[in-house]
């Protein structure tokens, strides 16, 4: 399926110059790096290679994780770095093209239809079935878009295997048919970002189309740094010790581990309340910040007053 | 390049990795946006276009440490070793008499020139590196560890872990850890109460006092810089492994199989842990699954009834056929364990998994026995985490009757005469166990009253079938009176199992 497909694209670039990634958007893995830390998003050498890739290939990315690791702040990030408009589809059980790629202004046709009634059909027909006519829906639109745009399809794993198979199109292909219409196909490819949650396996056909990015808990330095550029005024130390406690619940088995978002409201929380140091009586105020499930904050709440410290 | 890239591919295969072409296309692309000399980079690009899933990815990296091992920089260090000795020699001793780790820069040279050291001066230097967190030195540590400990040998056909265990047994680490975190509180205690992270400790962690939680928080962090030069030596292992005999061969005998494919009953600890990682998505996706089986796709045959009544309306042409809608009963799960010593883990798993995706039975009992036979359902009913119950098993269920040793007769006849009037004929009935009776009587006419009372028997067997029968083994006598008799010894076929079950 995709492979004459890509022979196909591949001719187009050379003979009528078929909308390529246009200019590429970055230099370097390390450019791509910095430019994200330049708009707060801390990322490491996996995220910001594969961010490069996913521009050079011109090719969706599919990014897995667990909850709040920054999966849609990626998109977001790379939309502010860009500076490109971020166009959001919020997938759900029950998503349709209707909603997803486009959709007929039938009540706008039935004015026309209604308003031009002595005009021949033949050309009657040809009216309504134009681009006035029609409802962009987020796929489309970002299709369309004559600005630089990043598209982020968010928990992909939530529709119906059978969905999956609109999106296919236009993650190979770059194109929407709509068969009253023809096939629209990008003015300029649009970065691609697919979040999911891993409840279930992806279909192999949507993942074959997509680059693979996982993004895991951040390492303590990297944590760190996050908690310091995205918490204003929190002290070092204090950082670091948020950092420390929340790597320490991450070994223990809790039905949920703190999540970097979870981290990042903590310390918030921390530095509201004008904490200068954790200590365990602190912490335990707190946890339900973190974590949310009782029998994780008891849990956890136990470990960290030393309950269990000989293994 | 491209032979190389198809090279790699043909190894990710025989590990288990499913890439498809397209996939192998797209990793050629990528090499050609990645500079070659950026190991790191590259490692990176090749796996997002050829991995397409988390729980690969530890095989995935695995195979490129081996497969472009021998073309990466790292290999020249142990060649140029032996050269490196002679000049550094005197930046060493420096290094070993600088104290706690100050000599970052110099750390790098570490490697090279210990090979005079006793035992204890390496065990001292390795401490330095570890309570100084400096990663050069660490690492060089590690190389020189594994350089004296392991006492490789060119052409031995040992594995990989054979080495690591000789290496790390020599170098103790649980007592060196326990040295950091005693020097850590001696450290603390005798500037009665300083300043948070003021000191020399700073980079340890602010201590103020010694709390119990910034004790937790130090052993985490000294229990991770040991992780990290367990990685390290791991690392040197595999590079001088690979030097010796080449990469293809040593891909082939360290290929790891992938967590669902690990056998339960012969995991080690690090398989273990990564298995109980990988059982709660599991269980969540199989339960998301038959709910949604349930709900979507029935199609039942035609309702004649229906049909013919609602075609009236019609003047009696039957425009809309109408279809019964089946709904199909939910069962009744009574799961009996063997939980002795090596069937434990897999009984462990199973009762996590059902109890998981309870949804999605209308009633879920268990059972748990070595020699005497317990109810453990309560555990579960109460606890709003499967792996809680798991754990409250082992330490609460009553399953010892006499000496501890598996005895399916006893808790068999047990069970029957204690539970057996309530088996249903709406019962699928699980008996997980190996079968290894310790040659007590078997008992083998409660299996068979159990089969004639319950809608189904299935017996799950963690061993290899060529095992079965042999010994002291009698599945093949309680098999003859189960609907069937499943060998499950992966994750997968435990997850298929279960989701065929609902």
């Amino acid at each position: 399926m995709t492979s004459p497909a890509n022979v196909a694209r591949e001719n187009d670039t050379i003979t009528t110059g078929f909308p390529v990634a246009g200019e590429p958007r970055f230099e370097s893995i390390d450019s791509v790096r910095q430019g994200l830390a330049s708009v707060d998003y801390l990322a490491d050498e996996g995220i910001a290679g594969v961010v490069y890739l996913a521009d050079r290939l011109a090719k969706p990315v599919l990014v897995e994780g667990p909850a709040g690791t920054g999966k849609t702040e990626l998109a977001k990030s790379v939309a502010r770095l860009t500076g490109s408009r971020l166009i959001r589809l919020q997938c759900y059980e029950g998503l349709d093209e209707s909603k997803a790629l486009y959709e007929w202004n039938y009540k706008k046709q039935l004015l026309r239809i209604q308003a031009g009634s002595d005009q021949a059909w033949q050309e009657l027909e040809e009216d309504i079935f134009s681009e006035e006519f029609l409802l962009a829906r987020p796929l489309l639109e970002a299709i369309r878009s004559p600005d630089p745009v990043v598209l982020l399809i968010d928990e992909v794993d939530r529709v119906e295997l059978e969905t999956e198979a609109l999106l296919l199109e236009i993650l190979s292909e770059y194109q929407v048919s709509i068969p009253e219409l023809g096939t629209v196909r990008a003015t300029r490819i649009p970065l691609v970002f697919l979040t999911s949650n891993n409840t279930r396996e992806l279909s192999e056909a949507l993942k074959r189309r997509c680059l693979y990015l996982h993004i895991d808990y951040p390492q303590l330095d990297r944590e760190r740094a996050i908690v310091e550029t995205r918490v204003p005024g929190i002290s070092a130390a204090l950082a670091d010790q948020v950092a420390r406690i929340v790597r320490s619940l991450r070994t223990l088995e809790l039905k949920k581990h703190p999540s970097v978002s979870e981290t990042l409201d903590w310390a918030r929380t921390l530095v509201v309340l004008g904490v200068e140091s954790i200590d365990a009586e602190r912490a335990r105020e707190t946890l339900n910040i973190l974590l949310k499930y009782q029998s994780d904050i008891d849990r956890a709440a136990k470990e960290l007053a030393g309950v269990e410290l000989t293994d | 390049m491209l032979d190389l890239l198809t090279g790699f591919v043909a190894e990710l295969r025989a590990a288990g990795i499913p890439v498809s072409l397209t996939e192998h296309l797209d990793a050629a692309e990528a090499m050609r946006h990645v500079p070659l000399e950026d190991r790191e980079g590259l490692k990176y690009a090749l796996g997002a276009s050829l991995v397409k899933s988390s729980t690969h990815w530890r095989a995935y990296e695995t195979t490129f440490e081996i497969y472009f091992s021998l073309r990466g920089p790292e290999y020249r260090i142990a060649e140029s070793e032996l050269e490196e000795e002679g000049e550094q020699s005197d930046e060493n001793d420096a290094a070993k008499l600088a104290g706690r780790g100050t000599g970052k820069g110099r750390g790098e040279g570490g490697g090279g020139g210990q090979e005079g050291m006793s035992p204890e001066e390496l065990a001292e230097l390795l401490y330095k590196a570890l309570l100084g967190a400096n990663d050069a030195m660490i690492s060089a540590v590690a190389r020189h560890a594994v350089a004296r400990y392991a006492g490789m040998e060119p052409g031995r056909p040992v594995g990989g872990t054979y080495y690591l265990y000789r290496t790390l047994r020599n170098l103790d680490l649980d007592r060196i850890l326990d040295r950091l975190l005693e020097d850590a509180r001696v450290a603390s205690t005798s500037p009665a109460t300083s300043d948070p992270g003021a000191g020399p400790e700073a980079d340890i962690g602010g201590q103020v006092t010694f709390t119990a939680l910034e004790e937790r928080l130090l052993r985490d962090e000294f229990q991770s810089r040991i992780d990290q030069l367990r990685h390290e030596i791991e690392n040197e292992i595999r590079r001088r492994l690979v030097a010796d005999r080449g990469s293809e061969a040593l891909a082939k005998s360290l290929r790891k199989p992938l967590p669902e494919d690990v056998d339960v009953m012969h995991a080690t600890r690090d398989e273990m842990a990564l298995l109980k990682k990988a059982l709660q998505p599991l269980s969540r996706k199989l339960a998301v699954r038959l709910a949604r089986k349930r709900r979507h796709g029935r199609k039942g045959p035609l309702d004649f009834r229906s049909t013919v009544r609602h075609s009236l309306s019609t003047g009696g042409v039957p425009l809309e056929p109408k279809f019964r809608y089946p709904r199909p009963a939910k069962p009744e799960i009574v799961v009996i364990a063997d939980i002795s010593g090596s069937v434990a883990s897999f009984a462990r798993f199973t009762l996590h998994l059902v109890h998981a995706i309870s949804s999605q039975f209308s009633k879920v009992r268990s059972f748990v026995f070595i020699d005497g036979i317990d109810e453990v359902t309560r555990f579960f009913e109460n606890a709003d985490d499967p792996a809680d119950a798991v754990h409250r098993i082992n330490t609460e269920a009553d399953v010892i009757w006499v000496d501890g040793h598996s005895d399916y007769g006893h808790a068999l006849t047990v069970f029957w005469e204690r539970w057996g009037e309530e088996i249903t004929p709406r019962t699928s009935v699980l008996l997980l166990g190996d079968a290894r009776n310790n040659y007590h009587a078997s008992q083998a006419w409660v299996v068979k009253e159990l089969q004639d009372r319950a809608r189904r028997v299935y017996w799950l067997n963690p061993e290899p079938r060529a095992y079965w029968n042999s010994g002291d083994s009698i599945v093949g006598e309680y098999g003859v009176h189960c609907d069937s008799v499943i060998e499950c010894r992966t994750l997968r076929q435990l997850e298929y199992f279960v989701g065929e079950l609902a």
